[in-house]
């Protein structure tokens, strides 16, 4: 017998639920800051920090669907932020003047997520051919020679058109002509385009990428390779190519973030795309919870503004910050409360 | 010759890797775990080297000492209060937290001894042996001798001792090492003892090349002899000593030949060859998977 089912009720099935809060959660967020971005009620310092975690967020939800659901541990999504970041930059001072703002945003946006999602496909080639422990330390490894391949990279533009040089920087630039991207200095005299609306729509892009994959035939696929590679596949599952899906889509959201992220900041150096960065949000992401992506936006926003919050402590805050970190690990994997907490779940059930 | 040189010199920075590499390795071996915080112990050694040379003006061998005893302890203390309790859980969440110890770390060391580089003193004398139009200097010599001399002890021990046959058999099979009698806990402490005092010896030899200690000291080299330790086969000591080597070789050739900026990406451009041709690392065992 079919259930008549009004509009909340499938909203808020299983199917349904985790999207629903998820968009709930970003609509609400957005409306509330806005208004008080708009009223002038909210401080510089925290009006600064709207687009970097949103771009922290896409990154973070990219990297849930490559360790969360695909399973694989990634140390290296920085290095793809960098790819995009660098791209977006590049094409948003090539088409200076020739597009406005707005238009330019999204292009920056589109050609940095393209080429990362090349970029990803290219090093999943090799990596996913390894597993575990391995491909952690191959991501890492592929992290740092994007960085420093970026900070040896020269990309300038005059009126003779565009120069690019490897190792050297040679160039004999035209009167009115500028660096885009300089070295190890990296980026400078970036316009700063980008906005905490764009920030949202590409949050809210990232949540339909990852939502509607994680639901479709292709997701369930992932997710059986990730729980048992051989069964999944022994019922004819492509391991190969479902584990390149999810590597490549979380690659080109990282880089999508990272556009955003470099046309947030008019100077921007390579070496802020570190390992340190990966490991921020592959912390995000675990303290979230694997293949969650509510705990992932949650998560996002929490710790990242923790460091900004407990600036009143001035240097003790990245200690405290550490010390967070570590007690959060020891109590969700402490035995004794996991069993009190599945008692209490059982009751409430 | 000029080669040979900097041959030599790649021997002396890859003793450094290799002695920081076996921490990782046999910390692997037999917690099955990735102490990302291993290089911020280093920078711990090097803070306590520094200041008993300087401020306590001690012998150089009792400054090295202090620097030995305080990263054992370290070390232990880190294993008891962040790793143990996490012993049943999975390696994704032990990894997280060893993230948490190495930022606590650095930032402590920050808050106590400020961002500021401090000059190391100069331990060894910078003169060099000649040998037939070949200078090496003190410095590389008395760092490839550490590391010889290392190597061997903890092979003796590893191989002829009962603690030593009790590691190993920790990291062939916990379980049944347990039903043995072995207390686990126990050898897991003491493999971090052994790899944090370690740790100390790598600090004096990277604070003698590389005179200037900041808390970032470690992250760099940890990185670069964590990639030694699964270059040469993570869980193997040979393995650690042959890609410690390998690795530092790799590094001094490409800075002298081929380019400065870019001999990072040759060094992880390498690792990742390695491990697409031989999974496992050079000497790493090649488990087969079963169904």
């Amino acid at each position: 017998m079919k259930e008549k089912r009004n509009i909340f009720s499938i909203l808020l099935d299983d199917r349904h639920r985790a999207r629903t809060i998820s968009y709930t959660m970003v609509a609400v967020a957005y409306i509330i800051l806005e208004v008080m971005l708009k009223s002038g009620n909210l401080s510089s310092l925290f009006t600064g920090l709207l687009v970097p975690a949103t771009c922290y967020l896409v990154a973070a939800i990219g990297l849930n669907l490559n360790v969360g659901v695909s399973g694989e541990l990634n140390l290296g999504q920085a290095g793809f932020m960098a790819v995009g970041a660098f791209s977006g930059v590049c094409v948003s001072g090539i088409l200076k003047g020739a597009v406005p703002a707005v238009p330019r945003l999204i292009l920056a946006i589109i050609v940095g997520m393209l080429l990362t999602a090349f970029v990803g496909f290219l090093i999943g080639i090799p990596v996913l051919k390894l597993q575990g422990d391995y491909l952690a330390i191959v991501t890492l490894a592929f992290g740092q020679i994007v960085m420093n391949l970026i900070m040896n990279l020269y990309v300038a533009i005059d009126s003779t058109g565009l120069k690019v040089s490897f190792v050297e920087n040679n160039f004999e630039l035209q009167t009115g002509g500028k660096y885009l991207i300089n070295g190890p200095m990296g980026a400078t005299g970036t316009e700063r385009i980008a906005n905490f609306t764009a920030g949202t729509l590409l949050v809210v892009f990232a949540l339909v990428v990852v939502y509607n994959l994680i639901y479709s035939r292709n997701g369930r696929a992932i997710m059986a390779a990730r729980d048992n590679r051989i069964a999944a596949e022994s019922i004819g599952i492509d391991i190969a190519k479902t584990k390149m899906m999810a590597f490549v889509i979380s690659a080109s959201l990282a880089g999508a973030a990272g556009a955003l992220y470099g046309l947030n900041y008019s100077t921007m150096v390579a070496s802020k795309f570190d390992y340190n960065t990966s490991i921020l949000i592959l912390v995000y992401v675990v303290l979230g919870g694997l293949g969650n992506i509510n705990g992932t936006l949650i998560a996002t926003v929490v710790l990242f503004l923790l460091p900004q919050l407990l600036r009143g402590l001035q240097d003790y805050r990245m200690l405290i910050y550490a010390v967070i970190l570590i007690l959060i690990m020891l109590v969700t994997n402490n035995e004794y409360l996991k069993t009190k907490f599945s008692v209490l779940r059982r009751k409430k059930a | 010759m000029r080669f040979l040189s900097n041959l030599i010199n790649g021997l002396g920075l890859g003793s450094v890797y290799a002695i920081i590499a076996l921490g990782y390795t046999m910390v692997y071996g037999i917690a099955k775990m990735l102490n990302f915080a291993h290089g911020d112990v280093i920078m711990i050694g090097a803070y306590v080297a520094f200041f008993a040379l300087t401020r306590f003006a001690v012998p150089l061998p009792l400054g090295i000492l202090a620097a030995v005893v305080c990263c054992t302890v370290l070390g232990v203390v880190i294993e008891r209060l962040a790793y143990k309790p996490l012993r049943q859980a999975s390696s994704l969440a032990v990894l997280i937290t060893a993230i948490g110890v190495s930022y606590f770390l650095q930032n402590g060391a920050q808050l106590l001894w400020s961002a500021s580089p401090k000059m190391f003193p100069s331990i060894i004398s910078s003169g060099a042996i000649e040998l037939g139009g070949l200078s090496i200097s003190y410095l590389t010599l008395i760092t490839i001798a550490t590391c010889i001399v290392v190597m061997v002890c903890l092979t003796l021990f590893i191989n002829r001792t009962r603690t030593g046959s009790a590691m190993r058999a920790c990291s062939e099979d916990k379980g049944a090492s347990m039903l043995m009698g072995i207390n686990v806990n126990q050898i897991i402490s003491i493999t971090f003892a052994i790899g944090s005092g370690l740790a100390a010896i790598a600090s004096v030899l990277l604070c003698a090349n590389y005179p200037t200690v900041t808390p970032t000291l470690g992250s760099m080299p940890g990185i670069k002899a964590f990639t030694a330790a699964v270059f040469g086969g993570i869980g193997s000591i040979p393995g650690a000593l042959l890609g410690g080597l390998l690795l530092g070789i790799i590094e001094i050739l490409s800075k002298a030949y081929i380019s400065t900026q870019l001999s990072d990406v040759i060094v992880f451009g390498v690792l990742i060859i390695v491990l697409l041709v031989k999974p496992a690392g050079l000497l790493g065992k090649n488990i087969r998977e079963k169904v």
